[in-house]
């Protein structure tokens, strides 16, 4: 049986404002248990909720950023539940009025792109943290995290795939970093992703009974987990059986969902607007405060690295998606060839990065230091080769690339007299193998350029010598 | 507004009321429906729907981080406390 899978996805994104959503305590991620939360976080009696402005205003620049629809106006509710880690027994959030209504974002999954309608995106509080390991058998609460801002971004049930699935949760975390709204980092849980999957028949207009499953805060376990959960949907349809409406755990170790328990009772929130928090309106001038924090997203910087960098898709794909990448890569694009400067991005400067553990904010080569390298490689004054031994001394003891090419005397030898001479000598010195050359064995000619190099301290142009060898054992 | 409701209501509330208790809230109840259906009879036909009594909007705060860790005066109230985090009775997830 054909079966076609479609999947919505709702995903918390951590707005990275200094303070807390409604509160002035910090906000700051790894602090000792319980130092950021303040009585508003606390719930103590006694305290009200102030709106952060910075909060709202990222809001805006997401919504701006997907086209979405900013009505003039938003509101805050209270969505009920208990749990230890919600002091106040019920979360602030946005359910009939949010900041951010309708909007597209366009993923690409290897293949074409494609346009996934976003229904919503409101602002609301998160909760704190159970510490679940042994605390003389009880739960352990830290409510740091309580009160720090979400914008969680819902997501159209347009996604056919798990890698569909995986390709939108990285083109939104790609989005929140260029717009600077979140750090996006996940290991640190700053994006949390919870999906709605379902199957049917492929042709069929209805929706199949959907689960949804909790948990999945990295790529690869978005893909996992949902390619796992369609298929054991799959399996219960063939079988004869029903999908129940449920919500699932993934579990990473074992790779496998499994039905969460004790959440029957927990659907009915019983939504209601916060009398504590006043009806949010949206001015122009916070709106036009908003739009100047739109900057050129990673969509269009991909397709201008293609159409006009002429950089290959994957290319432009690993260069944009990180800010800091793109902008270090396009300052020395600039200056330099843009595809060697992509080139020696994705190779000489990300290994160097990942050896040392640096983030390229901290790279300690200067993009135009970089770009200056790569014009004396395309000027022919020194081999790709040298150019990497000199990359290593920037970034190990910094300074100039045209002083170090001078110091210590790497210009490359283009000098055809000088070449010449030097060819002329390796040559000489081994005769047995010119003569071996001679007689066809064409693959000597790489072992007379690897003498010429090293005769020449790699400064040779490798191409000339290649030419000159060639010359001196064919016309001996 | 029957007693399968107001069951439902207090188990989501975390209530446990005693019969007596239970009457009483039921009869409160039913006479707080009764008015709300009361109300949906007038006509609303062009009346904008009042989000807040208050008819102001909401201020807003800087982005500033205006409170400093007092964790020991927090914790002063909590019944158990351990290396910095609240107790609570284990939660099963």
């Amino acid at each position: 049986m054909d079966w076609e899978s479609v999947v919505g996805l709702e995903v918390h994104i951590q707005l990275a404002t200094r303070s807390k959503i409604f509160s002035g305590a910090g906000a700051a991620f790894g602090a000792e248990p319980n130092t950021q939360a303040c009585g508003v976080d606390l719930g103590l009696p006694g305290t009200l909720p102030v709106l952060n402005r910075e909060a709202l205003r990222m809001a805006l620049t997401f919504g701006l950023a997907i086209e979405a629809e900013i009505a003039s106006e938003c509101r805050f509710d209270r969505k009920n539940y208990f749990y230890p880690d919600l002091p106040k027994g019920y979360q602030i959030s946005q359910f009939e009025a949010p900041v951010v209504q309708g909007g597209t974002i366009v993923i690409s999954a290897g293949e074409a792109e494609q346009r996934i309608g976003i229904t919503r995106a409101h602002l609301e509080e998160d909760a704190g943290k159970s510490l679940h390991e042994d605390y003389a058998g009880m739960t352990g609460i830290d409510l740091n995290r309580a009160g720090t801002p979400l914008l969680e971004v819902v997501s159209e049930p347009d996604l056919r795939s798990a890698a569909q699935a995986a390709a939108f949760f990285r083109e939104l975390r790609a989005l929140a970093r260029y717009l600077r709204i979140s750090d996006g980092n996940l290991n640190e849980g700053s994006m949390r992703c919870d999906a709605n999957v379902s199957v049917r028949r492929r042709g069929a207009t209805a929706l199949g009974e959907r689960t949804e499953v909790k948990n999945l805060n990295s790529f690869r376990f978005i893909e996992r987990a949902i390619r796992h959960e369609i298929a054991r949907q799959i399996d219960v349809l063939e079988g004869g059986g029903q999908v129940a409406r449920e919500t699932r755990l993934y579990d990473a170790e074992r790779d496998e969902t499994r039905p969460m328990r004790g959440k029957e009772l927990s659907d009915d929130y019983r939504y209601f607007p916060d009398p504590d928090l006043l009806p949010v309106r949206i001015t122009e001038a916070l709106l036009a405060e908003a739009r100047a924090e739109v900057p050129e997203l990673p969509r269009a910087k991909r397709r201008r690295y293609q159409e006009a960098l002429g950089l290959s898709a994957a290319e432009a794909w690993q260069l944009a998606e990180e800010p800091g990448m793109a902008a270090y890569f396009e300052a020395v694009a600039d200056a330099a060839p843009p595809r060697r400067a992509a080139h020696w991005m994705m190779d000489q400067v990300a290994a160097a990065l990942n050896r040392s553990g640096l983030d390229i904010a901290a790279c300690p080569v200067p993009a135009a230091q970089l770009a200056q390298l790569l014009q004396r490689i395309e000027d022919g004054v020194v081999s790709g080769k040298i150019a990497a031994t000199i990359f290593e001394a920037l970034w190990n003891e910094g300074g100039d690339v045209d002083a170090i090419i001078a110091e210590r005397g790497l210009r490359q030898l283009s000098d055809a007299d000088a070449l010449t001479g030097i060819v002329a000598q390796v040559v000489a010195a081994h005769p047995a193998q010119a003569q071996q050359f001679r007689n066809g064995k064409a693959k000597l000619l790489g072992f007379f350029v690897g003498q010429v190099m090293q005769a020449t301290a790699g400064k040779a142009d490798p191409k000339q010598a290649n030419a000159l060898l060639l010359k001196a054992l064919r016309n001996p | 507004m029957n007693q399968e409701v107001l069951d439902k209501l207090t188990r989501l509330a975390q209530l446990a009321l005693a019969p007596e208790e239970a009457r009483h809230a039921l009869a409160d109840l039913r006479a707080i429906v009764d008015l709300i259906d009361e109300m949906q009879t007038v006509d609303t036909e062009g009346v904008a729907p009042l989000a807040h009594p208050l008819d102001m909007e909401q201020p807003l705060r800087a982005d500033r981080v205006t409170e400093q860790p007092a964790r020991e005066r927090y914790q002063a109230g909590a019944p158990l406390t351990r290396d910095g985090l609240y107790l609570v009775p284990k939660v099963v997830e």
